[in-house]
């Protein structure tokens, strides 16, 4: 009796690290990047509590990315509206798939600490929302992803394009609003995309 | 390694139920202590190959394919740098280019195929999507060779803004950034700066015009003021930071249509109207993006002076 108890435990321990392995395989497939997705970049990057991250690290969620810099007084504060508006727009359920992104193309000026507290005084320092910064390579390197035009016309002063990009959870562009930024359009691309990927 | 461990584990299987069958008949402890032994290895196989994967998901995540440093023998140019008038921005405005060193030539076909060698995600074949359209390196019938009739100590063009950066770093230097760029370019054979004379502008496009011109070897030609070459005569280059030109169409009225594209847009607009060249580089730069590859666009690199 005990032998045939034991043998069959054995069998069903077997097949279970038998399963293990299956879903191992799978895994290793979800892993594989495309080829022109924002994730191949290997630029480090600080988000506002200083950590250090790769792009990499923000798959698995539909991004709405723009660049600023937090001491612009003029279209950064407009950026920065239509992105709460988004946010604002985005139901509950989307929301927790996504991530508004803000990086910051002033490097110099836009520490962690500065970010942060840029963030908090926003009220935008909780999820969704991640603010990024790198060296000025990389910045530029990103900025070229979007097709982003920004130049630094002093030290406190930078001409930038308005740019919101979407990308979605395997960091594939999937759509730009330039100029003129209608949010609805980018709510509802959004909202395309996690029904997409999700 | 998986299988490896997984025959293995079929084997104290198979030994652990010979085991049991054998001893059946003998205390009961005697058949628990393998069992509960062969409980333990199978738990602790599955836990060793979950952390072993795991690990092997962070590699993937977090280290980046590395870039092997290639060997640079370019001669470099010391240029003091100065005040100089951008070709955009207000007529008063001056820019200060700090002293650095720029490659006295660009960049060779000779040169790409070592950095494409040794750094083989950069290849034809491998690299990323994202970081290039699909003419890069158009005319290489293969990874590692060079078109035909294709002089080795040509420039190499075809390549994007990602790649000729890449080639930069792993040179240990930069792409040279689009002042200094300009203010290497104000110099003709005997002055550093001969934007004033009339001569100046309409040589420089006479060379852009002729084709074909980046078929031929590089140091062919007389060098500028500096000692650098072929600043016109072959190829557009790539700059650091093509994307800072923010005009949108005929911009030397410095009045802009698309005011929402660009954030302080009409900061920027033409000083010298009648320098033509300077038109059309500009004119080049806006209109690209850093993933393009052009016939007759490559670059060269720079560094900063330590």
């Amino acid at each position: 009796m005990k032998l045939i108890i034991y043998t069959a435990l054995f069998f069903f321990l077997f097949s279970y690290s038998c399963n293990q392995h299956d879903k191992h395989d799978e895994k290793d497939e979800l892993v594989e990047l495309p080829s022109n997705s924002i994730f191949n970049l290997n630029s480090k990057w600080q988000n506002q509590d200083g950590k250090e991250i790769y792009l990499r690290n923000l798959q698995g969620k539909v991004l709405v990315v723009v660049m600023i810099y937090t001491s612009c007084k003029t279209a950064c504060p407009i950026l920065i509206s239509k992105m709460k508006n988004i946010a604002s727009k985005l139901n509950k359920d989307d929301i927790n798939n996504v991530s508004l992104v803000l990086v910051s193309i002033d490097p110099e000026t836009d520490t962690p600490e500065h970010l942060k507290e840029f963030s908090i005084n926003n009220a935008m320092d909780k999820n969704p929302w991640i603010f990024l910064r790198s060296n000025e390579n990389a910045t530029q390197e990103f900025a070229n992803i979007l097709a982003m035009k920004y130049k630094k016309i002093s030290p406190l002063d930078f001409s930038h394009s308005n740019i919101i990009t979407v990308f979605n959870s395997k960091g594939q562009l999937v759509t730009q609003e330039e100029g003129d930024i209608n949010v609805d359009n980018i709510v509802e691309k959004v909202s395309n995309t996690i029904l997409k990927d999700f | 390694m998986p299988t490896q461990k997984f025959t293995l584990q079929i084997k104290l299987l198979l030994q652990n139920s010979l085991l049991v069958v054998e001893k059946y008949k003998c205390r009961r402890f005697v058949i628990i202590v393998p069992i509960c032994f062969l409980l333990f290895f199978i738990e602790s196989c599955i836990k060793e190959e979950n952390t072993e994967h795991k690990s092997e998901k962070t590699q993937f995540l977090n280290v980046p394919d590395s870039l092997y440093l290639i060997k640079a023998n370019v001669k470099m140019v010391y240029i003091k740098g100065g005040n100089y008038k951008p070709f955009f921005g207000s007529n008063t405005a001056t820019v200060n280019v700090k002293p650095f060193l720029i490659d006295e030539r660009p960049v060779t076909n000779k040169e790409f195929l070592e950095f494409v060698k040794i750094n083989p995600q950069w290849r034809k074949s491998k690299i990323k999507k994202i970081f290039t359209d699909n003419t890069y390196l158009r005319d290489w019938p293969s990874d590692l060779e060079l078109p035909k009739n294709a002089k080795p100590d040509a420039p190499i063009c075809f390549v994007s803004w990602y790649a000729a950066n890449t080639f930069a770093k792993c040179a240990g230097k930069r792409l040279v950034t689009l002042d200094e760029w300009e203010f290497v370019a104000m110099a003709d054979a005997d002055t550093f700066n001969a934007r004033n004379k009339p001569s100046y502008s309409n040589k420089i496009v006479d060379l852009y015009l002729q084709k074909e011109r980046q078929y031929n070897s590089v140091k062919q030609t007389a060098p500028n003021y500096w000692g650098v070459y072929n600043m016109f005569d072959l190829i557009w280059e790539w700059t650091d930071d093509f994307n800072s030109v923010l005009t949108t169409g005929d911009s030397r009225t410095g009045k802009y249509d698309d005011k929402n594209l660009f954030c302080a847009g009409s900061a920027t607009s033409a000083t010298d109207v009648m320098n033509y060249a300077a038109f059309m580089r500009f004119g080049m730069r806006s209109s690209i993006k850093a993933n393009y590859t052009i016939s007759n666009l490559g670059f060269r690199c720079a560094k900063d002076t330590l």
